[in-house]
């Protein structure tokens, strides 16, 4: 019996650049782990407001995250990679997502999605928090109100080009703590 | 649509007499500014009265003008009748000084998260209230954000450049 | 075998004196939220809990105040539409609208009619996207994902709507004080129709999925209940009072914008408990779809093609008139700095928004932007009633009652 196969226009993820032979793939560290990390991001939906329907909608089948392997949603920070903060952050809430990212394990990137999750967005009054970067360090600015989901899916393609590229050392390196440090974060 | 505006206000005077110091119509809704000291006692009649019947708190929400000395804050009730579809507002002013209001929640639940949003924002005091705290703003802000002298924007701020804002 | 005889193995009973020594009983403290997959939005609730059930809880809400009211009284008229939009941000059309229409109370405009059919086209359609999020998501809190992601392909359709009128997809800032800045395209109406074509066969899919699912079913049934004395008592409007069995609608007993000349029911329920308020909302959708289709006949009937009403204090001229015509520069330069003659005076409108009456009541004192501008917000005033509703419920029908009663952060916020 014949089995047809057909021209698939699926694109797959390809190999890093490397050494092939018979059984064996040799590569640098850091290209597979990046590749492996940034097919496979467990995203934590920090929705608050509307850009939460907005992430909803870009879950959704028509413009599909999953796709990117941003498939299992994590609510729990301690399992999760990436933390979207999606909406409104008012001052009142400001530890509490502090707090969250606190929990989370390295390595973890952050995005911001919104206008107002980015810089306060048209909310310049004394409750809203202008701007997460001001509690915690920011990979990628989606900004919008609300983005539309592609932004926010190039947004997503931002960080995994972060995930691929960064250094497995990063993250116990000088400047990264004094990253932190800037937040007061240890 | 009948004019409810004496219908209403003769059943309050006769109860109220003086108590109620003004009415009138702004616009479709009656409107009837009452003493500050006998608002529980006049919406438990509108609610109690078989021909009143205004059984449905429909907002409560405070106001400031800080123009009218001796008469800065006031809070609004708007109360509505579904039977007969009838929809009035009622006002209490009184000064800066003395600003504690009886509480509505024996008559109304509605009213209790209404009240905390009002004392949060202009510092009226709800004598009576089950839990008179903050409910919107974070515990110590430190002021009344709604009073007309509070600043819109986070005076803390040190990133906005004064030229670029007009100011 | 062995598994089967497992199953039958009695619980252990306690025996009656240790019972008597069990009353003093400690209860555990469980903080659901402000971060929580299953609060749509961010509000805590710290429930005080007897194993299973609970016996208390405190709500705590404030954690996306954006000071909406404060940042009312230094925006123009024009300029607070963008903030209604963030209200109940699931049916931003709605809110926009009923903002509109407030101004047009103060100011005491006359809207002609086609603008007021086109609006409760609008406005339905938001109102059937607003029902579409939240049954949907009620289905995802009990575990049923896929009615959501089907559910979710028709709200993309609205969405596209929406954008071929004013340009957003969710926070809509649509329509002008008067009507709307332009005319319904050829295009919109084709997307429009295109919708009213694919939408039942959809909802029917949808339905079948939930509706008479037997688990579904176990699960909302006696749920989260309110009887309609304590509903009404708390303020309760919109489809958690309907499903109390109170029949009240503003559409039907404040008519506005035309609503009047529509044909349409009321659903009820009977126990006010999540299914009913689920079936509410499932029965409403079909009504707002009969709406717009009464809506597009009218429309398709009328002569004009007017899309405005006559509000020059407000509403700016075509820039054609701009630059050719003195009055209308006139008029241009008066309304963008703000120095039109608006009436003194208090106005309360209400509309029936994706939750209940929502209300504006505006202050105003001539100046360009409001004096005081109240939003009488109907999640705000039913979520006091929350804590009344889950007492005695388990854990998982306190999640189910919350996403039916449709809590938006934006609007319990503002």
């Amino acid at each position: 019996m014949e089995t047809q196969v057909r021209d698939s226009k699926i694109e797959t993820v390809g190999a890093p650049a490397g050494i092939e032979g018979p059984g064996f793939f040799a590569t640098s560290l850091d290209k597979v782990v990046g590749m492996a990390r940034k097919n496979s991001l467990w995203p934590l939906p920090f929705a608050t407001s509307c850009c939460g329907i907005e992430f909803m909608a870009t879950m959704a089948a028509h413009y599909d995250l999953g796709r990117f392997g941003a498939e299992r949603l994590s609510f729990s920070p301690r399992q999760a990679d990436l933390l979207m903060v999606m909406g409104t952050i008012a001052k009142k809430m400001a530890p509490v997502l502090q707090q969250v990212y606190l929990q989370m394990a390295e390595p973890r990137w952050v995005l911001s999605m919104g206008a107002c999750a980015s810089s306060g967005g048209i909310f310049d009054t004394y409750s809203v928090l202008q701007g997460i970067d001001r509690i915690m360090p920011v990979d990628v600015y989606v900004p919008g109100c609300p983005p539309r989901p592609e932004q926010v899916l190039d947004g997503i393609l931002k960080i995994q080009e972060l995930v691929q590229n960064e250094s497995i050392r990063r993250r116990e390196g000088p400047e990264y703590k004094m990253l932190l440090s800037k937040y007061g974060i240890e | 649509m009948e004019d409810i505006l004496p219908v209403i206000e003769t059943k309050l005077r006769e109860a109220f007499g003086e108590d109620i110091i003004s009415a009138e119509m702004m616009r479709d809704f009656p409107v009837f500014t009452v003493k500050k000291d006998r608002i529980i006692d006049v919406v438990k009649f509108l609610y109690d009265e078989p021909e009143m019947q205004f059984r449905f708190l429909t907002d409560l929400c405070g106001i400031h003008f800080p123009d009218n000395k001796g008469q800065e804050l006031g809070v609004i009730y708007h109360l509505h009748n579904m039977r007969r579809n009838w929809r009035i507002r009622l006002r209490i002013f009184f000064p800066l000084t003395d600003a504690v209001v009886p509480t509505l929640t024996t008559v109304f639940s509605a009213a209790n998260w209404m009240e905390r949003e009002t004392y949060d924002f202009f510092g009226i005091t709800f004598k009576g209230h089950p839990d008179l705290r903050r409910i919107l703003n974070v515990d110590d802000l430190g002021g009344f954000p709604l009073l007309k002298e509070f600043p819109l924007e986070d005076p803390t701020r040190v990133d906005k450049d004064d030229k670029m804002f007009g100011r | 075998m062995a598994q089967a005889k497992q199953k039958g193995r009695m619980v252990q009973q306690t025996p009656p004196e240790t019972a008597e020594k069990l009353e003093e009983k400690e209860y555990s403290i469980l903080n659901l939220g402000p971060s929580h997959p299953a609060t749509h939005g961010v509000f805590q609730n710290i429930l005080k809990m007897d194993g299973e059930i609970i016996v208390d809880s405190e709500p705590t809400i404030g954690y996306i105040h954006r000071a909406f009211e404060k940042l009312a009284e230094r925006r123009p008229y024009n300029q607070i539409t963008p903030i209604t939009d963030r209200l109940n941000y699931c049916s931003s059309p709605i809110n926009n609208m009923g903002w509109h229409m407030t101004v047009e109370k103060l100011i005491e405009a006359k809207i002609p009619r086609r603008v007021e059919y086109m609006r409760v086209i609008i406005m339905e359609l938001s109102r059937i996207a607003d029902h579409l999020v939240c049954n949907s998501v009620i289905g995802v809190d009990a575990g049923a994902l896929t009615g959501f992601v089907y559910v979710f392909e028709e709200r993309e359709k609205i969405y596209e709507i929406f954008e071929s009128i004013c340009g957003a997809r969710l926070t809509t800032n649509i329509g002008r004080i008067g009507g709307f800045e332009r005319d319904f395209t050829d295009v919109t109406w084709a997307k429009i129709k295109k919708f009213m074509k694919e939408f039942p066969a959809i909802l029917k899919e949808f339905e079948k999925l939930l509706v008479r699912n037997r688990i579904f079913m176990d699960r909302t049934i006696g749920a989260g209940s309110i009887s309609a004395d304590r509903a009404l008592n708390y303020g309760f409007t919109g489809p958690n009072l309907r499903a109390a069995g109170v029949d009240y609608d503003v559409r039907v007993m404040n008519p506005y914008s035309g609503y009047e000349d529509f044909k349409f029911d009321i659903p009820i329920g009977t126990n006010g408990d999540t299914y009913d308020r689920f079936m509410v909302r499932e029965h409403e959708i079909w009504e707002s779809y009969s709406i717009i289709q009464q809506a597009i006949a009218k429309i398709e009937q009328m002569p004009g093609k007017e899309f405005k009403g006559d509000v020059p204090d407000f509403y700016l001229p075509p820039k054609e008139e701009v630059y050719n015509n003195m009055e209308a520069l006139i008029y241009h330069f008066k309304i963008v700095m703000g120095e039109t003659n608006i009436p003194k005076g208090e106005v309360y409108h209400c509309v029936e928004g994706g939750n209940g009456e929502l209300g504006f009541y505006l202050v105003s004192d001539g100046g360009r932007t409001p004096y005081r501008l109240h939003f009488r917000r109907p999640c705000f005033i039913y979520y006091q009633a929350y804590p009344e509703m889950i007492r005695g419920n388990l854990l998982s029908d306190a999640i189910v009652t919350m996403s039916s009663m449709n809590v938006i952060a934006g609007e319990l916020d503002a």
